[in-house]
């Protein structure tokens, strides 16, 4: 079992959000975010005053899914959040030791 | 006296003075977009509570003193109370009988007592106590606006051909129609004194300060936009032609103001900014309350114009010379006031408003510059003196800052245990450019 979590931009997340409900994703956790990587930030200016702003307002996106599924589903995102420009972010997935569905108390791929 | 109430002027007074009124709360969402989100409660609520307190010494004593006509004095109204429960029956009388009641007049010139210090607290921003606050303002208010006001709009208590307690800029010719001495060069002047005198926000210049939302400042300045067709329109205390300058000049003069400082922007950092339009409009607004019975609406365009190159040009001074004025009362107000006072000197036209004097423009001379020159000069160096006065017996006494914690914290959990929002912060930096 892997948790994918995907850092992608604003406007991208229905695109994401249609292309893994296409693929038979049933569940997903989303959550605004903010950070910064290669884009770095931008410039703003208020009355004369200049501003850097560093962190860039993100979505983090994640999805819980069976091992074998991992590369599709990455696919399936990258594919999605891609813009060519700098800033599209990162996908990542890391191990799951377990899961359990907190109504039924199902345990490990059952719960997904 | 055979006044017969005109109930077409009563009735514009009246909604003028709640027009006046709603500049209050505008003014509080203009200054509350603009601090960090941990202090726009504080920012709202030094407006409100200037509501509260000014309006009550306005009862007792604050109209006398400033329009009593219990003195004969050219520096204040009267120091009896004010009792103005028994003048139902009264028309106003100000150097000239107005056919409206004098509690109309009474509760119009309330609003602008409240509006002054209330200007006052954009400079002092995110750090101020807001007990001093209260104390600052009703003491502010008695020794500073009251009097000031009378100087200014006091045109005297007119009995036949006898005319008594004229106000001693009113007497000297100042003109000021709406008050660009006796409120924004006043407020500025006292906003300068009291940056100075607290000091710089912690982390100013390094940390992030930029304005928490926009979106309120755009409403603010719409209601302060709205409301000051009362304060200009209404200071006519009629619903006549000059009311109808006014109102136009104002319209016009706060739309070259807008124009000018966004085009300033554009071609200084490439992006006109909707915090520029906002800030433009009010300068407009601001430059445009002295003149705008006096001059013709062609010249109110190009005094509104100035104003917002001027003003967006003035908000820089700050980082110049190092103080805090967090909000920019003294680019927007005291320079926006200035300009405004001064720009008659020129544009006046006695074309437009038989009562006003020809500008240099129109082949006046000098003289008119000169008086409207001693009027900038009076109201700005008693307001920055006494304000520094009154400020520093406040910071030696109950102190005019909260503590350093507090502050880093948040005032507005400190000093009113609410907070606006869930928010952080994202941003660095504040240098000018």
């Amino acid at each position: 079992m892997k948790l994918i979590t995907a850092i992608i931009k604003p406007f991208k997340l229905e695109d994401v959000k249609e292309a893994l409900t296409a693929f038979g994703i049933t569940g997903m956790t989303v959550s605004e975010a903010s950070g910064f990587g290669r884009q770095g930030g931008h410039t703003e200016v208020y009355r004369g005053a200049e501003y850097t702003v560093d962190l860039i307002p993100k979505i983090r996106l994640e999805v819980l899914v069976d091992g074998e599924e991992v590369e599709k589903v990455i696919d399936v995102i990258v594919k999605a959040a891609s813009t060519g420009a700098i800033g599209d972010g990162k996908v990542w997935s890391s191990p799951v030791d377990n899961i359990v569905r907190v109504r039924t108390g199902e345990r490990g791929t059952d719960a997904i | 006296m055979d006044v017969v109430l005109n109930s077409g002027d009563t009735a514009w007074m009246l909604a003028s003075t709640a027009l006046v009124l709603l500049m209050t709360p505008g003014l509080a969402f203009f200054y509350g977009g603009m601090v960090r989100s941990k202090s726009v409660l504080n920012m709202m609520m030094m407006s409100m509570v200037t509501i509260g307190i000014v309006s009550i010494l306005w009862v007792f004593y604050g109209y006398e003193l400033a329009f009593g006509y219990t003195s004969d004095s050219p520096w204040y109204g009267g120091f009896s109370l004010s009792g103005l429960g028994s003048k139902v029956d009264e028309f106003t009388n100000n150097g000239g009988m107005y056919p409206i009641p004098l509690l109309v007049f009474a509760a119009f010139q309330l609003m602008f007592a409240i509006i002054t210090p209330a200007l006052i607290s954009g400079a002092i921003a995110d750090r101020t106590k807001f007990s001093a606050w209260a104390v600052f303002v009703a003491i502010w208010s008695t020794v500073v606006y009251f009097p000031v006001a009378h100087w200014v709009f006091a045109f005297g208590n007119k009995v036949g051909d006898d005319v008594t307690g004229v106000g001693y800029l009113a007497g000297k010719g100042l003109e000021d129609f709406a008050g660009g001495t006796a409120v924004h060069i006043n407020a500025g002047a006292a906003g300068l004194a009291l940056a100075l005198l607290l000091g710089k926000r912690v982390g100013w210049r390094k940390e992030a300060m930029r304005p928490h939302s926009l979106p309120l400042v755009m409403l603010g300045s719409g209601l302060l936009w709205f409301g000051w067709f009362g304060f200009n329109a209404g200071s006519a205390l009629a619903a006549n032609g000059i009311a109808g300058l006014a109102f136009m000049n104002t319209q016009v003069a706060t739309a070259g103001a807008l124009i000018g400082w966004i085009l300033v922007e554009k071609i200084r950092n490439g992006h006109p900014t909707s915090l520029g339009a906002a800030s433009g409009a009010v300068s407009g607004l601001v430059a445009i309350t002295p003149a705008c019975a006096f001059v013709a609406p062609w010249a109110a365009v190009v005094i509104g114009f100035i104003a917002g190159i001027l003003c967006s040009l003035a908000v820089g001074l700050k980082y110049k010379f190092g103080f805090d004025d967090s909000l920019d009362v003294v680019g927007v107000h005291l320079v926006g006031g200035i300009w405004g006072s001064l720009s008659i000197g020129f544009f006046g036209a006695s074309a437009v408003n038989s009562v006003g004097i020809d500008g240099l423009l129109y082949g006046g001379g000098a003289a008119l510059l000169g008086k409207q020159a001693l009027g900038v000069g009076l109201v700005a160096a008693y307001s920055f003196i006494v304000t520094l006065i009154i400020g520093f017996v406040i910071e030696k006494t109950i102190g005019f800052r909260v503590k350093k914690d507090a502050e880093v914290e948040g005032i507005d959990l400190n000093e009113h245990a609410e907070s606006a929002y869930e928010m952080y912060s994202s941003s660095r930096g504040g240098s000018s450019i």
